[in-house]
């Protein structure tokens, strides 16, 4: 590279190219830098929050001791519900998409929609639940939070149960057809099984995804600062106590949200880790 | 099921016509096994339904939402749009502030976040290690794992206080001496506002927009980057003069697919952007953006012109983000077109 006969022009190329490398080098530095750094705030400040009353004692008052117990019950009350609506909404429609609409109108103007829900705005999906169910009910109501929920999974799992299934070879399915199954057997107990993995994969991303969601539940579930497991009534949900605690002025309420903080996101982690691997052990195929 | 019912689904469904025809002049016609069956027939019906319930959803939100507005647009006409009024005691309403703060926090995002993302995108697909390449991917996409209610609370008590501390003060004493530039970097210290926001929100938008441009550089065919090394181009040179035209269309996809998230960002604005009615140029004053809003005040808003107007403003969002995401849809599918069917 660095011949005597370099000319300035040559020199020039091969500077701007090794400062724009460097430049793209940090750049992915500034990503990871930041990730480590909400990682490490997480765990320095949620650690010592997390202690066995957090689990087993009801969200307090100002100034004195509690955990979040009914928070974290209905949290997973609600997200079981979503992902029990959502499941098999989306599955449904991403056999629809892959296996019967294909290049059909209905099914690109669904696709086309399906990929536009997948990044709208949560908030407003939240809006959009008060306005057709709160409003109507006149009160706020933990099923309300899980269709808001849910509405905001059901677009991954389509997603994802359509890619998963256009990967399974055709002469599958044209194995079992010629074995004289209907289309719905072939369906069901040929191409939807054979790509388990991976729509459980988009399941439980799915589940990541709207598990720490605060928007929706805002206008949905609200919150209750009891212990409630009434689904038709407000309920008390991790990220509305963690928004409620955070910007609070009471140490020790700022204390359990860091504690919940940490709860929730280690939880969206592990599921996105453990999502991860249960298809990277299918993707060989 | 009867042998002749069988072999017409095939021919019917999957389009593989491969049975000799003397096989289908036996077979009845492809109307009455159809009819035969009705099992198939009420799968796909179930399936359609639950795809057209999936179509109409988006549908749903958006006439939900303009009845629900319509005492508001109603009220204050299309100037619900330019003026700036915030008076839940007089029962004045005007968008503009939100409006502007959300657009502008999403700007900062974006003219931190692309360079960034496209940096990452580039480091990914040509500079690094085939090893660590899995690893690192997957670290950014874990960047994007991260509740935004977590972004939030560590933009309010780690990141603000320090952006206050450290890089305010140098940067309205540096870039803000600059004309016209420097009116953006005015404003108190305080760590709170739209500066902090769009910045947390760039750290939220980069691994969205990083992963299209990963994909999308993947689809270069390999023969055309090699050509440019093989005239002796520079990495740099390849990248700038070879990938990124080629994939042009795809990135600029990718970059609304950050802005459409970043609009419509809501807890980490909400903790950070200060939560005032105001309209200033310069991006370390608080302002406010749609969601931060809508988060802040839908609940305590008791009178209904105050309720509508939030909602109308939920519906500018809807419609922002529907118009910003369908371009980007388009775009990027536009790219996979030309590339053949890539996933």
């Amino acid at each position: 590279m660095d011949s005597p006969r370099l000319t300035p022009v040559h020199r020039r190329r091969i500077w701007v190219n090794r400062f724009n490398l460097l430049m793209s080098l940090c750049a992915m530095a500034f990503g990871m830098a930041f990730l480590l750094w909400i990682l490490w705030v997480l765990f320095a400040r949620g650690f010592s929050a997390i202690s066995v009353a957090m689990f087993t004692q009801t969200t307090p008052p100002p100034g004195s001791a509690g955990g979040l117990a009914n928070a974290i019950a209905g949290s997973a009350m609600i997200v079981c519900a979503a992902t029990f609506i959502s499941t098999p909404v989306g599955i449904l429609a991403g056999i629809y998409l892959a296996e019967f609409g294909k290049q059909g109108w209905l099914a690109r103007t669904t696709r086309f929609m399906n990929d536009i829900l997948l990044s709208a705005p949560s908030i407003v999906i939240g809006l959009f639940v008060y306005t057709v169910y709160v409003a109507k009910v006149q009160h706020f109501s933990g099923w309300a939070g899980s269709v808001a929920l849910a509405l905001i999974a059901v677009p991954v799992v389509v997603r994802t149960t359509e890619n998963m299934l256009q990967l399974v070879p055709a002469s599958l399915r044209e194995a079992a057809v010629a074995l004289g199954a209907p289309m719905w057997k072939v369906i069901l107990m040929v191409t939807l099984r054979a790509v388990r993995g991976g729509v459980i994969t988009g399941v439980l991303l799915a589940v990541a995804r709207i598990s720490g969601e605060t928007a929706p539940l805002l206008f949905t579930a609200l919150n209750n600062q009891f212990a409630s497991t009434d689904m038709n009534a407000p309920i008390a949900n991790l990220p509305v106590v963690i928004f409620q605690f955070a910007m609070s002025p009471f140490a020790d309420w700022q204390s359990l949200a860091w504690g919940a903080a940490l709860l929730i996101t280690l939880t969206v982690l592990v599921l996105n880790i453990l999502a991860r691997t249960l298809f990277s052990q299918r993707a060989p195929r | 099921m009867p042998a002749d019912g069988a072999t017409i689904p095939i021919d019917m469904t999957l389009g593989v016509s491969r049975a000799p025809s003397a096989m289908r002049a036996d077979a009845p016609s492809p109307k009455a096994a159809h009819r035969m069956n009705w099992g198939d027939s009420v799968f796909e019906g179930v399936t359609r339904f639950f795809a057209v319930v999936v179509l109409l959803s988006m549908a749903a939100i958006l006439g939900a939402l303009a009845i629900a507005a319509w005492p508001a647009l109603q009220k204050f006409g299309p100037g619900f749009f330019f003026t700036n009024v915030w008076d839940p005691v007089h029962s004045a309403f005007g968008g503009l502030a939100p409006i502007y703060g959300t657009l502008v926090t999403s700007m900062v995002a974006l003219a931190i976040g692309v360079p960034v993302s496209f940096g990452i995108a580039i480091f990914l697909t040509e500079m690094c290690p085939p090893v660590l390449r899995r690893p690192l991917g997957t670290a950014v996409e874990l960047l994007a794992a991260i509740p935004s209610i977590i972004y939030g609370m560590w933009g309010l008590f780690v990141f603000a206080p320090w952006f206050a501390d450290n890089l305010q003060p140098a940067l309205t004493a540096t870039l803000g001496r600059l004309p016209l530039v420097g009116a953006l970097f005015q404003g108190a210290p305080s760590g709170i506002g739209l500066m902090t926001a769009g910045i947390i929100l760039s750290v939220m938008v980069v691994p969205f927009i990083a992963s299209v441009m990963r994909d999308v550089f993947e689809v270069v065919p390999p023969v055309l980057k090699e050509s440019a090394y093989g005239l002796g181009a520079t990495t740099w040179e390849v990248v700038w003069n070879v990938v990124l035209p080629y994939t042009r269309v795809g990135v600029i996809g990718g970059i609304m697919l950050g802005l459409g998230r970043a609009l419509g960002e809501t807890m980490a604005v909400t903790f950070v952007i200060g939560n005032a009615y105001m309209i200033s140029a310069g991006l370390f004053n608080p302002g406010n953006s749609i969601a931060s809003a809508l988060a802040n005040e839908f609940n305590e808003a008791s009178d209904p012109v105050h309720r509508a107007s939030l909602i109308a403003l939920g519906l500018v969002l809807f419609v922002l983000t529907f118009i910003v995401l369908a371009s980007s849809r388009i775009l990027i599918s536009r790219l996979a077109r030309g590339e053949g069917a890539r996933t």
